[in-house]
């Protein structure tokens, strides 16, 4: 085992994991190619979606390979941010919403 | 910033970069064996269509990313008997496209004597112009009209559509000086008119691989109209090659490693067979001739049986026949949808 949870060299053997399931393994890959190839969005915008959730789900491996990604696609360092900022609103409106249910709560019980 | 050799940094020898590459710091498979996966081991000529004239190092920017490790400071540039030489060549071959960098190739006192030579011949001619020697004194202020009255082609680099990253990359002010020279090309009808071509160069201000370049010729063209009115013709995405300038950077910012191993990771073996050092020839500021720009800066001479390496004594039917000189920097040009100099090549 490592010492450590996470190792940035193991990034790059992702697709290992058909090691294991290589039907699924190849559904996946097909499936997420084809996530990301131009579409109605463009495969910059997509990739500034996959950096937002990248941080909305602290994947460091997603962080690492979708700045590479979003830097590729020619997005600049402010709509990286924003991306990123995206993220931490839905993240903290999704705690701060359920406020709403504390406030019910409040208002029933208390006279 | 001074150039690698004025500093007299190790890396401005080209044995040091090949050594670094091929021995210290491999990193496989080669270069050589991927070829010969495909049976593209030994390399060949397919023709020659682009004559490539390096006309010197000298140059009024000094940017991080430059294979040419060209600067003020350097003072190499192609004399007038050597483009003479140049001359002959195409003229008693009938090439077509010769294509002029640098260094800025407009600094050479001879510049504008070639290119109305070579427009006499009735050649395509490129000029690799790095837009702000334009503004850089006013003896260049008429370059655009002078482009236009000789019907060059125009490539010119612009990294990014912001000034953030132009700037990391080839030095303070450069962008807002760019976008200047872009709207004076402009304004004498390069990028609106369709004769007057005005292609910008990506090349990526990091260890990144440029990414798809229909996509980022789309959003450089939305946004560069929207905020500051200018328009071009075609985005070339070109990879930055492990070499001079480059090289230090992935040294000294540790991404060394992470780079060759992504361009090895992403060789595409249709790039391999699209290269550009099959169908171009390139001479160096001093006649030499090479298989490409970046065999020239790594001073690695093109190798016949029965030619010679100088422009002066070429014999064109043996160029064909020669295997062209690779090396782990050949990486770059088919990695991932594959880069010359005329951008992705598949």
């Amino acid at each position: 085992m490592n010492s450590t949870y996470y190792d940035p060299a193991d990034l790059k053997k992702f697709g290992e994991i058909e090691e294991f399931q290589p039907d699924l393994a190849k559904k996946f890959f097909d499936y997420y190619g084809d996530v990301f190839s131009e579409g109605e969005l463009t495969s910059r915008e997509k990739s500034l979606i996959a950096l937002a959730v990248s941080h909305a789900i602290q994947c460091p491996y997603c962080i690492d390979a979708y700045t590479s990604d979003s830097l590729e696609k020619g997005a600049s360092e402010g709509q990286m941010m924003e991306a990123v900022h995206v993220s931490a609103a839905i993240r903290g409106g999704a705690s701060l919403v359920h406020g709403v249910q504390m406030m019910n709560k409040v208002k029933k019980i208390t006279m | 910033m001074a150039s690698l050799a004025k500093q007299q940094h190790p890396l401005a020898r080209s044995e040091a970069q090949i050594n670094f590459l091929e021995k210290d710091c491999f990193i496989g498979p080669s270069f050589k064996e991927k070829l010969a996966e495909q049976g593209l081991f030994p390399l060949k000529p397919t023709e020659i269509e682009i004559f490539q004239m390096n006309l010197g190092k000298m140059c009024n920017q000094t940017c991080r990313h430059c294979h040419v490790d060209a600067g003020p400071d350097r003072k190499e540039i192609m004399t007038q008997e050597t483009m003479l030489q140049c001359l002959d060549q195409i003229k008693s071959h009938g090439l077509k496209v010769v294509d002029l960098t640098g260094g800025a190739p407009e600094m050479n006192p001879y510049f504008r004597w070639l290119v109305e030579e070579l427009s006499s011949l009735g050649v395509h001619i490129i000029v690799r112009c790095n837009l702000t020697i334009i503004l850089a004194n006013p003896k260049f202020h008429d370059l655009p009209q002078f482009f236009k009255t000789n019907n060059i082609e125009v490539i010119s680099s612009l990294p990014h559509f912001t000034a953030v990253r132009t700037n990391a990359q080839r030095g303070s002010q450069v962008f807002e000086k760019s976008i200047q020279a872009l709207k004076l090309l402009n304004k004498v009808g390069y990028g609106r008119e369709p004769t007057y071509l005005l292609n910008l160069v990506y090349n990526p201000s990091g260890a990144f691989l440029p990414g798809d370049q229909l996509a980022l010729e789309k959003e450089f063209k939305t946004r560069l109209k929207s905020t500051y009115d200018v328009d071009f013709n075609q985005l070339f995405t070109i990879t930055n090659l492990p070499i001079s300038r480059y090289l230090d950077y992935l040294q000294q910012s540790g991404n060394y490693e992470a780079y060759m191993e992504n361009l090895i990771a992403t060789y595409n073996p249709t790039a391999a067979k699209n290269v550009m050092c099959r169908n171009t020839l390139s001479i160096g500021w001093d006649g030499y001739l090479y298989d490409c720009d970046f065999n020239q800066m790594l001073d690695m001479k093109i190798v016949t049986n029965n030619s010679g390496t100088h422009i002066s004594n070429i014999d064109f039917k043996s160029l064909q026949s020669r295997n062209i000189r690779i090396g782990q920097h050949c990486f770059g040009c088919t990695a991932g949808a594959g880069s010359s100099c005329g951008g992705a090549t598949t």
